[in-house]
């Protein structure tokens, strides 16, 4: 039995409201499926489930307000039987109704409980698990075709089962779902392979639309959601939005300059080789496949902060933790007022096209309120960049608990002296460095400067070779 | 609109080629006093004399080579290659010289030479005679490739070509010579740069070219009856491509079939579906498809010949499959 929890939603949020789920009793569950809508006061969050297993009971209703940490659903684990499940749920609730003892105790009672489960070894991080199959048949999942979760690419025999085909689904579908938010692998294939038109029958057949909370699967005395689900709630109003974003902004702001220390450095960047790289690569390209120099400073920031480490983290209780990956936080500002950072995950393993489209696909879903809630718990750094703006440098505040913020500003052309030494007009950029002096000092700072500077003097350095491969979008 | 034909726009071609510019002049097998084995230029040496229209040995190497030389030399020759299957013969003096001396030389030298050949097959001529080699060409950096598929290009392709500092191969493909319609007098001005969608659709693209666009057309008559409507592509330029068109077309469309009469392997459809896979992969919502001649020398009987050949039947076939499935 598995607890799904509400994750975090960011620092600075404590608690959401549910607005709808997206899946039902007996649906499994892949790692990284988004399973629910919470609601914050910056946005609609998709909710990602990072356990995979079988939904067995759906624990909270939508328009309840739930803190961080607060049980949303139970999973059946894989190889665990709707019964099993029951029993698990039912003895995990009596202890909690008892109080608690100690944690051990707790975990030891709840184990007590669950079977076994069959020999079968852990699965390896992506590896796929068939759904239970349990002896009592549960309410049926809509009959689809395949009705398998993907191979991740785990060995067959670690699994403990055959493996399963990868879904057929044609690239257009796949980047239509997406942008709708559907999964792919939910949608009905009656030709086998998964085509623009099952994507927009799945749409029109609503298959996005909360599903009502069914019926508990097994008898569970005083199931907590029993009921049918009352349905999404509606979202607060613009103005409700804009005041609670503001206060969030505000908390969020004057912690930062109450606790961190800042230091504050700044580099002008030479940028007519990154610029010309940039002509020569977008030169014949049609204007929505064009590489933006956004990319390629994120980029910068992202490999220099491979070598700076330092930078690219969070101060907890006292002590640097450095981050599980470069996932930079993008800046970006909403039209309504206010701010949001969302992570580009492993922006330092992307390559410049890629990280284009995953920009523009980012900046779009922030603005229409459509992150994802490891977009929001997971920059390890902030980068804002003012320059379309106009303003000739940003020097920024740290986002708690983060240590450090990049700042860019416009790409213009100044008076600069070259290597012979003459007056010529280059185009040049100012880059800023807010840090957190707990963390590190100004001279580590200003290494880290001089790497974006240098990475973005040699902009081949930067991505993958002239012609890209076109890299699967990130799932 | 007066009437009139591939062929005869060619001639008309070729006569303002000839009145317009004096470092113009033709030359090749009997293009002369019989008046070019596909009547081209008919009656092109009784108007403008022999030092302008010039029948050659019985050499494409050497008579290619010296239209190349003429060219550096501040000529504008046409070299009319009886057809593509005796280029070979010219191969290193096409590829070699012409090709790459601009290059070579750091600018110093260009060929503005324009070489025109006969291609493709459907006449029984037979595996020596029936080459579709356009492809060949088109992978050679330093030429430019065109194919002309309707009187409007027949007629206008050869002016450009003609201005064009760098060599331009012109392919005819020999069906095409008595196809008749309509030509405005005078003929409209073409470019030799950009593909042209000759039929507007919403449900597939068919990409073509030279003496497969008829059969494309055709085979597009019939799935509009079928009720899917195909929009055809005539790509004109071989080399360099104008992937922007096709593009733009498959994004709307999301479905893609190249009909191309060279041999399936290696062929000029493939490098079309390289492109749009690279350029266009998150647009497509089934694997791009082709219809080319069989993986057969052309075979003589007739019967057979039509087996091979990307014919109209075959296209539709496709196109239907396309629609239908995965």
């Amino acid at each position: 039995m598995i607890e799904f929890r509400l994750p975090s939603l960011g620092s600075d949020m404590d608690d959401g409201t549910l607005v709808e789920w997206r899946v039902r009793p007996g649906d499994v569950v892949k790692k990284g499926q988004v399973v629910a809508v919470v609601d914050t006061t910056k946005a609609a969050i998709d909710v990602e489930c990072w356990d995979e297993g079988v939904v067995h009971l759906l624990l909270a209703e939508p328009g309840t307000r739930l803190p961080v940490g607060a049980p949303l659903a139970i999973l059946r684990a894989p190889g665990e039987t709707v019964a099993d499940a029951d029993r698990a749920w039912a003895a995990a609730r009596a202890l909690k109704a008892a109080g608690p003892t100690t944690a051990a105790e707790a975990q030891r009672a709840a184990q007590a409980v669950v079977p076994p489960a069959p020999a079968m070894p852990p699965p390896a991080p992506g590896a796929t698990v068939p759904p239970a199959r349990p002896a009592s048949t549960p309410a049926p999942s809509p009959a689809r075709t395949p009705a398998v979760p993907p191979a991740a690419g785990a060995t067959p025999a670690a699994a403990g089962a055959s493996p399963t085909p990868r879904p057929r689904i044609s690239p257009l579908a796949r980047r239509v779902a997406r942008e709708h938010h559907l999964d792919p692998a939910r949608i009905p294939a009656p030709r086998g392979v998964v085509q623009l038109e099952d994507v927009q029958a799945a749409l029109r057949a609503g298959l996005a639309a909360s599903p009502a909370v069914g019926p508990a699967v097994a008898a569970t005395p005083a199931g907590p959601t029993a009921g049918p689900a009352a349905g999404p709630v509606a979202p607060p109003t613009p103005a409700q939005r804009a005041r609670a974003m503001r206060q969030t902004i505000a908390a969020a702001m004057a912690r930062s300059k109450r606790e961190i220390p800042h230091y504050y450095l700044s580099e002008e960047i030479e940028f007519a080789q990154a610029a010309q790289w940039l002509a020569a690569r977008n030169a014949g390209l049609p204007p929505a496949q064009r590489l933006l120099p956004a990319a390629l400073l994120l980029k910068a920031v992202a490999l220099s902060l491979r070598r700076y480490p330092e930078f690219n983290g969070f101060w907890r209780e006292g002590a640097f933790v450095a981050g599980s990956g470069v996932h930079v936080g993008v800046a970006v500002s909403l039209r309504e007022g206010g701010l949001v950072a969302p992570a580009l995950h492993d922006a330092d393993r992307l390559d410049i096209a890629t990280l284009t489209r995953s920009l523009l696909d980012l900046v779009k879903r922030t603005r229409a309120g459509a992150l994802r809630s490891s977009e929001l718990a997971d920059p390890t750094i902030t980068v804002t960049n003012l320059g379309d703006q106009g303003v000739a440098s940003v020097f920024g505040v740290i986002y708690p608990p983060q240590v450090a913020l990049v700042g860019f500003g416009r790409i213009a052309p100044r008076p600069w002296v070259d290597e012979a030494g003459r007056l010529v007009a280059a185009p040049l950029l100012t880059a800023t460095l807010a840090a957190d002096h707990r963390a590190s000092d100004g001279h580590r700072g200003a290494l880290l400067l001089a790497a974006i500077r240098a990475a973005l003097q040699e902009p081949e350095s930067l991505g993958a070779p002239w012609q890209d491969a076109p890299a699967r979008p990130q799932e | 609109m007066p009437a009139t034909s591939y062929r005869e726009a060619l001639r008309a071609a070729h006569r303002e080629a000839l009145q317009r510019d004096a470092r113009v002049f033709v030359m090749g097998e009997d293009v002369g006093r019989y008046g070019g084995s596909y009547a081209v230029t008919k009656g092109l040496l009784e108007e403008f004399g022999e030092a302008r229209v010039r029948d050659t040995p019985l050499s494409e190497l050497g008579f290619v080579g010296a239209g190349i030389g003429a060219a550096m030399g501040g000529m504008r020759p046409i070299v009319e290659v009886m057809t593509v299957n005796f280029s070979l013969l010219a191969l290193d003096a096409i590829v070699n010289t012409a090709a790459a001396l601009r290059h070579m030389s750091g600018g110093q030298f260009g060929v503005p030479v324009v070489i025109r050949m006969a291609t493709g097959a459907g006449r029984q001529l037979a595996a020596q005679h029936s080459h579709s080699l356009e492809v060949w060409y088109a992978h050679v950096p330093g030429l430019k490739v065109l194919a002309p598929a309707t009187l409007a290009d027949a007629r206008g392709m050869l002016w450009p070509a003609l201005q064009d500092p760098d060599p331009v191969l012109i392919f005819e493909h020999a069906q095409l010579y008595n196809l008749e319609g309509d030509l405005p007098d005078p003929a409209p001005v073409v470019d030799i740069s950009r593909a042209a969608v000759r039929r507007a659709g919403d449900d597939v693209t068919i990409v073509t070219y030279g003496g497969s666009l008829p059969r494309a057309l055709a085979a597009a008559g019939t799935l509009a009856e079928q009720g899917i409507a195909a929009e055809v592509i005539d790509l004109r330029v071989l080399r360099p491509l104008d992937m922007a068109t096709v593009l733009a077309s498959v994004r709307k469309t999301h479905r893609v079939l190249v009909v191309d009469e060279g041999w399936r392997t290696g062929s000029l459809a493939g490098e079309v579906m390289a492109r749009v896979a690279e350029e266009a992969f998150y647009d497509l919502d089934a694997p791009p498809a082709r219809v080319c001649s069989e993986e057969v020398p052309i075979p003589y009987a007739k019967h057979m010949e039509e087996a091979a050949l990307p014919l109209p039947p075959k296209i539709v076939a496709a196109a239907r499959a396309l629609r239908q499935s995965a």
